[in-house]
């Protein structure tokens, strides 16, 4: 299948089996892989991207579905949350082995772009998908409270 | 096909530390790196190529810097600095997470008198004569003993290069040493005011001799060790900048995962693999003696060809290993009559008769998975005579031995380029996956990324064993233990991963006893503790597994001294604190964590707080978990409060990382976590059954970090040994359960089983049964082993007969 | 008074003698019918019957060979084994005679002239003529012979007393001759009615059943079954599936999923695997046609997602929502594929809104699913759902159980975890 991906605010085009989840095409095929995998099943939420700003598990969406406006970790520096929460996790020191925060950065960012001033109870609404086994969840939830402040 | 991949930003970003501003990003830290990977990029295939910018802190990019070419400064193993004064800091350890580029980087810069602003980080290449870690006695990085070994050596070869630079500086200058100074790469003479860069004298510098002798900091000189600063790793950890070693990419480069026989010992014996070479993208089909993998263009391509294989598996000795057969095996082997001892004063027997007390009870831990954020992976590229590989792991050299074995070439043909490690916790101390992945890329004329899948991962990891301890101790009229015995019954990881030299002469596994035989409150009074190695079946290997000897030790004796503080009537605080009288440094975290907790305040019905003090890698750590109990029998966490010691702190922040992470790590895997057998397979397979805490389900977690001049201790893994002890005795305060097994078994805490859990009536204020005096104990073991055959020991908190 | 005494008395006699003929009565001689050489269409014929009729589906245990029996069927009163109906001799029904067969699926009588149980759908399978039934059986003696003696049923008494199930015939099969075509409706419509009502059984777990396992109430109208809702599929348009299209109804029988009215689980998901799938899309149409013609009741759950669910977005749910236990679970494990508001976040195979199983206060399909997870390929792509049921406590999976009923199909669930431990169990 081929097809056309709007990835990061560039065009690329992909030749790849329409059920290959987007995960994959992204490392393997695009060499972006900052974007993790981590389950397969979404249930750890290390492979999360935006798609027209929100929140995607990559690794159960086909390319073939696919469409809008993909981001991944490598370009969410230049959203104005993206970016408020990249210095809030170095401020925070968040990260330890740094393994899922991209997933958590990009699920951060679209909960900040969403909601201005989430509330702890926000906080867990939109970043309980994405499991840190160093489990830097204080951090994670000081960060996003600190970037919300920004 | 778009081939030109997109130039992103490298973004810089400023942090502010105590004294001034450092600029660490990408651009800076990773100079180095940006260079050799845009030279690389050129040659490489441009589809294939991470656009994503510098591939940072990987020995491929800074082997000039490491290997014996290097033009410059190379005073010893870890400090290079060019002419034009680039310092380049090669790191012995490997970085998992546990920020050891941060606080190694920290010691040799702070008496190098460089700036961390001013260094690049390397790891080290194998090398086992210039990289052996002090403690662990091999180049690998485990046991939390990277700070505590590297504590003297890295400063030392800081403040002798200092030295060297300085003296060349001076003899220059023609001016006495000591009017000269150092700081930030710089040599300066005081009274003239001249002076010069590290780099300018490095030729000078070199060709000097070693001192004899370095005269160290006084702490209170420090400018680096013991501040705020931030890890230097963060920044390409939140771009998507940071490669991992799943993340390694080669020209011409293809991708494989595997699946490894169901049932450990058994082997492949046939495959029809006709459906799997026709899905589009798939290119080779492997047969290895106990597993079989796909080759494909991508990932997809090759997970998709696994799916479509009709394996058919000899299942091999183990076809119908059980967890429950493997406990019965354990069971049997503890009733041994003699063990292998640890510790023996005094005389147990003697003493626990004459006690007015005795209390006994039956301790057990299960399989653990590591399950690490990253699945195992490796590239490799078998050539001619050798092979390089590119991966994350914890013992570079057991890595490079391990493959050139396969190979059957020298250690030297190959080559490791060791990667950042998403996770490890012990997981790659283990060179399986490794390995394979040699195994995998002997066939093929490329270079392979193997890749495991998740499920790959959790039921072909290498375990943390079980666990079987049985404990007694009999207590004075103040309530304190005067008789203390207990036998560890496992299968030795020490041995596995040592062998028998690892081993004491008379058969104890040191990791096995840790903490047991040395808990914080010093050795008891007529203790007798010994070992029994349990032989696991051919094929199971059990694995060292975050916190090691002490998660299994420290559970057990915290659990236990908290019963006893019970069938003592004595508040369990009250009770530590007189255990710890000659323990000042235990007793002051044991305070600072009960007054933070609020001990002793009330808290609402089905709530409860369990303490624990501990001493394990070197550092003091007490810890109060506040839980609450559902009739149903579910607990959710709702408070963790932690006072740590940890001698000198190379760096405060990351040691608070460590232990809020540790804890919780700790507390995942003692309410949820267990992997079981069952006709010879393991049942768990991704994290819908081994389930990892969320962060919803995160309560709030203060560490209290009481700074004192003891020498560093360890600290990624004494959170992690305080949490399954402070956890059930919570669950106890909140219950009168008494959990003595492994993960948390909700069933037994549902209201209405709780009351059959409580033996009455001593029982229902104890939680442990109490031997009448009738029931003398004869033979050490003879009469709990026996009393166990009949039942009658309370072994998974169900205390009555 | 002694009158009445003695009437009583000799009806009471007169009851116990017709009761012992009946128990006793020996069961329909089986005929004895022409023996042909089965010819290849024949088989193939016979093939594609035996799909339609599902007969693999009940006669197949779990990594067991096809045909060779042993599921069990745990009900109420006990334990019934389906037999091998592979053509081996000593275990299975090779030793059969063509009017053997007949008799069983025709009357439910077993080859030595006893009762079989009505587990055994012989109520359905009765209204095939005998020439698709000997059909069936020539394939069926094609198969493999498989050695494989099945266990004993374990019934408790009086179940376990066959001749009892006489009585049963009396009451619950009362016809066993083969469908009569319907001159006033098509040809196509009267082969929908053959494939639902007969081959494919479906009232057999979509009729309501009474407290002696008898159909009662409206013909497909929804029962519970197996610990799972097998949901009202007659022809009204709120409960029932009037409102599909023939598109939809033929989508949901070839891959378990018809977009926006969900998915197939559990049993339903076998009958798909194992029969519906490889049926002929003009079969699927046929009972399409039929099930829409069916006499429509207005029973069991409808369908129709709260206003609540309209002012969620994929990312969030609507302001203001209480937070819970269940929606707890459900923001950690469930929301990055179902979506807040029901749509499915990575595919529409997630979708939830407008969803039956959610419609259902007592929430039995959901906990079901929830336990065991799903597995699902469609034109629309491929769905995988793991199995919470190890690692999550059964007060959780109540909790969220009941959030999902609330969530998205705006009424109280009644899941207790007493519910979820015996779900467990089935």
């Amino acid at each position: 299948m081929r097809k056309n991906l709007n990835v990061n605010g560039e065009v690329r085009v992909v030749d790849v089996p329409p059920d290959m989840p987007l995960l994959w095409v992204l490392r393997d095929v695009l060499g972006l892989t900052g974007t993790k995998y981590g389950c397969g099943i979404a249930q750890c939420g290390a492979c999360t991207i935006h798609i027209d700003g929100r929140p995607v598990r990559s690794c159960v969406l086909p390319a073939s579905a696919a469409g809008g406006a993909i981001v991944t970790i490598e370009a969410v520096g230049n959203t104005p949350t993206g970016a408020a929460a990249q210095k809030a996790w170095l401020d925070l020191d968040v990260v330890q082995c740094g393994y899922c925060q991209s997933g958590q950065v990009m699920s951060a960012a679209a909960l900040l772009a969403r909601n201005p001033a989430p509330t702890d109870e926000d906080i867990d609404l939109a970043m309980s998908g994405n499991i840190c086994r160093c489990a830097t969840y204080p951090r994670i939830r000081d960060a996003i409270k600190r970037a919300a402040r920004s | 096909m778009t081939l030109q991949a997109p130039q992103l930003p490298t973004r810089e970003i400023e942090l502010v530390t105590d004294r001034r501003r450092l600029i660490l990003g990408g651009g800076l830290v990773l100079g180095l790196a940006v260079a050799s990977v845009k030279a690389r990029a050129q040659t490489a295939d441009p589809s294939r190529v991470n656009p994503a910018g510098p591939q940072p802190l990987s020995t491929d990019d800074v082997s000039a810097a490491a290997g014996e070419g290097f033009r410059g400064f190379a005073p010893d193993a870890f400090i290079r600095i060019t002419r034009d004064n680039q310092v380049i800091l090669i790191i012995p350890n490997v970085e998992m997470g546990q920020g050891i580029y941060m606080g190694e980087s920290s010691l040799i810069a702070e008496e190098l008198e460089v700036g961390l602003d001013q260094v690049l980080i390397a790891p080290a290449p194998p090398n086992e004569a210039l990289y052996k870690q002090p403690l662990l006695q091999f180049q690998g990085t485990g046991g939390s003993t990277s700070i505590r070994g590297a504590w003297e050596p890295l400063r030392k070869a800081g403040a002798a290069a200092r030295t060297l630079l300085i003296t060349a500086a001076a003899n220059r200058w023609g001016v006495p040493v000591a009017e000269c100074v150092a700081e930030r790469a710089m040599v300066r003479h005081t009274p003239s005011g001249r002076q010069t860069t590290y780099g300018e004298v490095v030729d000078d510098a070199s060709r000097l001799p070693k001192p004899e002798q370095v005269a160290l900091k006084d702490p209170s000189q420090f400018k680096i060790i013991g501040k705020m600063i931030r890890r230097v790793d963060t920044p390409a950890k939140v771009n998507g900048t940071a490669v991992y070693g799943i993340d390694v990419i080669r020209p011409g480069m293809k991708f494989a995962t595997v699946q490894s026989c169901p049932w450990r010992g058994g082997t492949l014996r046939a495959v029809d693999d006709r459906a799997a070479l026709a899905v589009p993208g798939v290119l080779q089909v492997i047969r290895l003696p106990d597993a079989v993998a796909v080759v494909g263009e991508h990932f997809w391509a090759a997970k998709q060809g696994l799916d479509l294989l009709k394996v058919q598996w000899n299942a091999g000795p183990n076809a119908n290993m059980s967890t429950e057969g493997l406990w019965a095996s354990m069971e049997q082997a503890s009733n041994a009559a003699r063990g292998a001892v640890a510790h023996q004063s005094g005389d147990f027997d003697r003493a626990f008769q004459g006690a007015e007390k005795r209390v006994e009870a039956v301790y057990r831990q299960p399989f653990l998975c590591h399950a690490p954020m990253e699945p195992q992976a490796a590239v490799v590229h078998v050539t001619g005579g050798g092979a390089e590989i590119w991966c994350g792991t914890q013992v570079p050299t057991s890595a490079q031995g391990a493959a050139a074995k396969i190979l059957g070439v020298p250690p030297e043909r190959v080559t490791i380029h060791n990667y950042l490690i998403g996770g490890a916790f012990g997981r790659k101390l283990e060179t399986d996956y490794v390995e394979q992945a040699v195994q995998i890329a002997r066939f093929c004329p490329y270079p392979v990324k193997m890749v495991w899948t998740r499920e790959q991962d959790t039921q072909h990891d290498n375990y943390r064993p079980l666990y079987l301890d049985k404990i007694s101790a009999g207590l004075g009229a103040d309530g304190l233990p005067v008789a203390w015995r207990h036998r560890v019954t496992a299968a030795s990881v020490t041995i596995r991963f040592v062998g028998p030299a690892g081993m004491r002469p008379n058969g104890v596994d040191p990791d096995a006893v840790e903490e047991a035989e040395d808990p914080v409150y010093g050795k008891f009074q007529n203790m007798l503790l010994d070992y029994v190695q349990w032989q696991p079946p051919e094929g199971l290997r059990v694995s060292w597994w975050r916190g090691v000897g002490p998660t299994h030790a420290i559970y057990v004796v915290e659990s236990f001294v908290d019963e006893l503080a019970h069938a003592a009537g004595q508040d369990p605080v009250e009770y530590r604190r007189k255990l710890l009288r000659n323990q000042p440094r235990g007793l002051a975290v044991l305070n600072r964590a009960a007054q933070a907790a609020g001990w002793g305040t009330p808290l609402p019905a089905g709530a409860g707080r369990g303490v624990i003090v501990q001493k394990s890698f070197g550092s003091f750590l007490a810890a109060v978990v506040e839980v609450q109990v559902a009739d149903e029998g579910d607990v959710r966490l709702r408070r963790i409060t932690v006072a740590v010691d940890s001698g000198i702190t190379v760096n405060p922040s990351v040691l608070k990382q460590q232990v809020e992470g540790g804890i919780l790590f700790g507390l995942t895997a003692a309410l949820f976590n267990e992997i079981t057998f069952e006709r010879g397979r393991v049942q768990q397979s991704n994290f819908h059954d081994y389930r990892m805490l969320r962060i919803n389900e995160t309560p709030p977690v203060e560490v209290i970090h009481i700074q004192t001049n003891n020498p560093p201790g360890g600290i990624g893994e004494a959170g992690t040994t305080a949490a399954a002890p402070a956890l059930c005795n919570a669950i106890f305060a909140a219950t009168g359960v008494r959990l003595r097994e492994l993960p948390v078994r909700r069933e037994l805490l549902r209201k209405n089983a709780r009351k059959r859990t409580l033996a009455p009536p001593i029982a229902a204020a104890l939680g442990a049964r109490l031997l009448t005096p009738a029931e003398e104990v004869r033979d050490e073991r003879a009469d709990a082993n026996a009393a166990n055959d009949r039942g009658e020991l309370p072994l998974d908190g169900i205390g009555e007969p | 008074m002694k009158r009445a005494l003695a009437i009583l008395a000799g009806l009471a006699v007169l009851g116990l003698a017709v009761f012992l003929a009946i128990f006793f009565w020996p069961a329909p001689a089986a005929r004895a019918v022409a023996a042909t050489a089965p010819s290849p269409q024949l088989i193939a014929r016979g093939a594609y019957l035996a799909t339609a009729a599902d007969c693999v589906a009940c006669h197949t245990t779990e990594n067991g060979a096809p045909y060779a029996g042993g599921r069990p069927f745990v009900l109420p009163f006990g334990t019934i084994y389906a037999p091998n109906i592979t053509p081996d001799r000593a275990t299975g029904i090779g030793a059969w005679s063509d009017g053997e067969f007949i008799r069983a699926m025709r009357h439910g009588v077993g080859r030595n002239g006893e009762q079989l149980y009505p587990a055994f759908p012989y109520t359905a399978y009765s209204k095939m003529p005998d020439a698709d039934m000997l059909a069936v059986k020539a394939y069926l003696f094609r198969l493999q012979p498989v050695r494989n003696e099945v266990r004993e049923n374990g019934l408790s008494f009086p179940f376990n007393q066959r001749p009892l199930m006489k009585f049963w015939n009396i009451l619950f099969h009362r016809s066993s001759e083969p469908l009569r075509p319907d001159p006033q409706q098509t040809a196509e419509w009267n082969r929908g009615r053959y494939l639902v009502t007969s081959l494919g059984h479906c009232g057999e777990c979509h009729t309501p059943r009474n407290l002696l396992y008898g159909y009662s109430g409206k013909a497909l109208s929804g029962e519970t079954m197996q610990g799972w809702t097998a949901w009202n599929i007659t022809s009204d348009r709120a409960h029932g599936v009037g409102a599909w299209s023939e598109a939809d109804l033929v989508s949901y029988f070839r891959y378990g999923y018809a977009p926006g009215r969900g998915v197939a689980s559990g049993p339903m998901k076998e009958a798909v695997d194992y029969s519906l799938s490889k049926l002929t899309d003009a079969d699927l149409r046929a009972m399409a046609v039929y099930l829409k013609t069916t006499d429509p009741a207005a029973k069991g759950p409808r369908p129709v997602a709260p206003a609540t669910l309209t002012r969620a977005s994929v990312a969030a749910p609507a302001p203001g929502e209480a937070d819970s236990l269940g929606r707890q679970i459900f923001e950690g494990a469930c929301a990055s594929c179902h979506a807040w508001n029901g749509q499915g976040q990575q595919s529409p195979l997630a979708a939830l809104r407008g969803r039956r199983s959610v419609a259902d206060p007592k929430g039995l399909n959901v906990v079901q699913t929830i336990l065991r997870g799903g597995n699902l390929s469609t034109p629309q792509g491929h769905a995988f759902m793991p199995a919470f049921a190890q690692a999550y406590s059964d007060r959780e999976i109540a909790a969220v159980a009941n959030y999902v009923v609330a969530h998205f199909g705006g009424d109280e669930g009644q899941v207790s975890a007493k519910d979820v431990a015996t779900a467990r169990r089935q």
